[in-house]
């Protein structure tokens, strides 16, 4: 019985192939979920913005007709037209080079911020619920009552010690997801690691560290992708809030949210400079919400909320 | 079917007031533990080098935490787990690795217990590689024999788990194990979740596999028929205790507990004459929570020969004569003072 082989006849073509390489498969992955974000109307539409303004980001220089700081000598206070699309504010610069040129801070800063969370978030998640006991609820707990405060409240208790600067708005945006990014993964390590193959893993001897990186952290990434892309979107929020408030990045960059708070006062003389920034703020924010939605329903298919 | 009994009479593992309590806990950070789950409660029992000892019982009644608890990965809440003379509750880290070498798992669900983003080549050489066996090419070569024992293609070893059925996936299990040249294997229901079709066919290559390499098996599984194939020694486990330890043969044929005795009686006979005079001991009630069980015998509940002292005080589990060994109140002197109100319950 043991001897005769199971189905499956001579294929020598595939004996001589070293191991599938798992590279591929990824990139096919992501192309894949390309295409099914591109399938709803809404997740099109979200995928679209993002893409706009990434490329916004990574042209702007290309695409702004003016720098970010020139005041443009009797130009001030003028209303859209042809020269000025978006108009000039009231010391005389083109809004919609400012706007333009602001993707690339807000995207970069909401970015990092996002991804440095989300790396630091993940390993503390991955080893403290793989580890479990004590230190694992100290951890959670902790991270529990970070989450209890407000993100701007923490965010302005962080600016208050660190003070206002780029890297202060980096600081912030790791303090305020790091807890909320190891809960989910928390989440799902606990389910994984009740899993057959990972008491087998244990049996033949690997390492914790192992065991982690291949058999628990794969059942990881579809959760963490979609609370990846759900971070980005609240991380524009917080960075442009922040600037508003002027405790994130400082004048003069074109920051958005800066740029509504400068344009306030003059709200009945230049409405479009307070307009055309909140507007790309509300428009990054919508496409990224629409998009990590959509690749919640390509990611994790029957857990629509 | 002769008997073929394998044991050598050499105790390969030894276990020794088995208990793994589950605690039930509230509160957070700070927890208080209401109660516990007493999924293993005091298990005496060895098995000897070569042999198969079944393991039977119903779902919930402890068989697969034995299993897992034998092998550590659960550590026991009290009692010892000697392999050979090793107590494998003392140790851990590096110590235990080393071990683990020698002592394997045959898993239930042959979807969930292979890792579905890994090859069967990485999931059979994992363990080479880990405790420094094989690497490379020698570690192909290794991984593509032990394919062909457990009787799959060797050529299978590019491809993912979802690439094959139940009893295919169930053999990479099977070869798995086998990687690291275990002595013993604790098979947990390795035959419940497949066809009926291929369950022989496993269950045959276990056998032949037992044979080939010398392996010692603890069997667990709930299906009596199967058991009887497959064991020399057979242990009947109900709420988280062993009632009822016995040569196969024996067991069947003069079994003492009667929760044993229940289990048999629903075993059907394939013959239609023999089936329909057969007569079945149905048992009444359901099992008790395992947080709570009952006072005295924990089948007091459920027993239809239930007698006074067996609500009161717990049988011991020991030798009724020739290695039978029983935890039950019939086979025992019971107290003085229960033994009168059994007599007055007789004489009314």
């Amino acid at each position: 019985m043991a001897g005769n082989t199971t189905g499956g006849g001579s294929q020598p073509a595939s004996l001589a192939t070293h191991e599938r390489r798992a590279l591929p498969a990824v990139f096919t992955r992501w192309w894949h979920a390309l295409r099914e974000l591109y399938a709803r109307p809404s997740s099109a539409l979200g995928t679209t913005l993002v893409l706009v303004f990434l490329a916004m980001a990574l042209f702007g220089p290309l695409i702004a007709p003016y720098s970010a700081t020139e005041q443009i000598s009797g130009a001030a206070r003028q209303a859209p037209s042809v020269q000025h699309l978006f108009g000039t504010d009231h010391l005389g610069r083109d809004v919609f080079s400012r706007v333009v040129l602001g993707a690339r801070d807000i995207l970069a800063l909401a970015g990092l911020g996002t991804l440095f969370a989300v790396v630091i978030g993940t390993l503390i998640g991955l080893f403290s619920a793989y580890r479990g006991g004590l230190t694992d609820e100290v951890t959670f707990r902790f991270f529990d009552s970070l989450l209890a405060l407000p993100a701007l409240l923490l965010a302005l208790l962080v600016l208050g010690v660190v003070g206002p600067s780029r890297n202060s708005v980096l600081v912030v945006l790791v303090i305020v997801y790091v807890p909320i990014v190891a809960r989910v993964v928390r989440s799902v390590v606990l389910s994984t690691k009740q899993k057959g193959y990972v008491e087998a893993a244990r049996l033949q001897g690997e390492s914790t560290a192992s065991i982690v990186r291949r058999d628990i952290f794969p059942s990881v990434t579809p959760a963490l992708t979609v609370e990846a892309g759900l971070r980005f979107s609240y991380a524009i929020f917080l960075v442009a809030s922040l600037g508003f408030l002027g405790v994130g990045v400082q004048p003069p960059n074109p920051d958005w949210g800066l740029m509504v708070s400068q344009a306030r006062p003059y709200v009945s003389l230049t409405p479009w400079a307070l307009y055309f920034p909140a507007a790309a703020i509300a428009l990054l924010v919508i496409g990224v919400n629409l998009a990590a939605d959509g690749l919640k329903r390509v990611m994790l298919p029957g857990r629509e909320v | 079917m002769t008997d073929n009994n394998n044991g050598s009479g050499e105790t390969l593992v030894r276990v020794d007031g088995l208990k793994m309590y589950f605690p039930i806990t509230s509160g957070v950070v700070f927890q208080k533990v209401k109660g516990h789950i007493k999924a293993v409660d005091g298990l005496n029992f060895s098995v000897q080098r070569g042999e198969t000892l079944g393991l039977v019982g119903e779902s919930g009644c402890g068989k697969s935490t034995t299993g897992r608890a034998i092998l550590q990965l659960y550590r026991p809440t009290a009692g010892k787990v000697y392999f050979e003379d090793i107590d494998l509750t003392l140790m851990k880290g590096e110590d235990l690795r080393q071990q683990r070498r020698r002592m394997q798992m045959i898993f239930q669900d042959p979807y969930a217990s292979l890792n579905p983003r890994m090859t069967v080549g990485s999931i059979v050489g994992e363990p080479l590689e880990v405790h420094n066996i094989a690497k490379g090419p020698e570690r192909r070569e290794r991984v593509q024999e032990l394919l062909k024992v457990v009787g799959l293609n060797p050529y299978f070893i590019n491809r993912y788990p979802h690439e094959f059925s139940g009893g295919q996936r169930q053999r990479i299990g099977v070869a798995r194990a086998l990687a690291v040249n275990p002595e013993f294997i604790v098979c947990d229901e390795p035959i419940s979740a497949l066809d009926v079709s291929i369950q022989a066919q496993v269950i045959n290559l276990l056998e032949d596999l037992q044979a080939q390499f010398g392996l010692t098996y603890l069997f667990i599984a709930h299906d009596l028929s199967v058991v009887r194939h497959i064991s020399d020694r057979i242990a009947v486990m109900y709420l988280g205790k062993i009632v009822e330890l016995t040569d196969r043969k024996e067991l069947y044929d003069t079994p003492m507990h009667p929760y044993t005795q229940a289990l048999l009686s629903a075993v059907p006979i394939p013959d239609p004459r023999i089936e329909s005079q057969r007569k079945r001991i149905i048992l009444e009630g359901d099992v008790p929570s395992p947080a709570n069980p009952p006072k005295g015998c924990n089948f007091s509940t459920r027993c239809p020969r239930v007698m006074a002292v067996c609500k009161e005080e717990e049988p011991e589990f020991r030798d009724a004569g020739g290695g039978h060994f029983v935890a039950c109140w019939l086979y025992e002197t019971v107290p003085s003072q229960y033994a009168a109100q059994e007599q007055v319950a007789v004489a009314n």
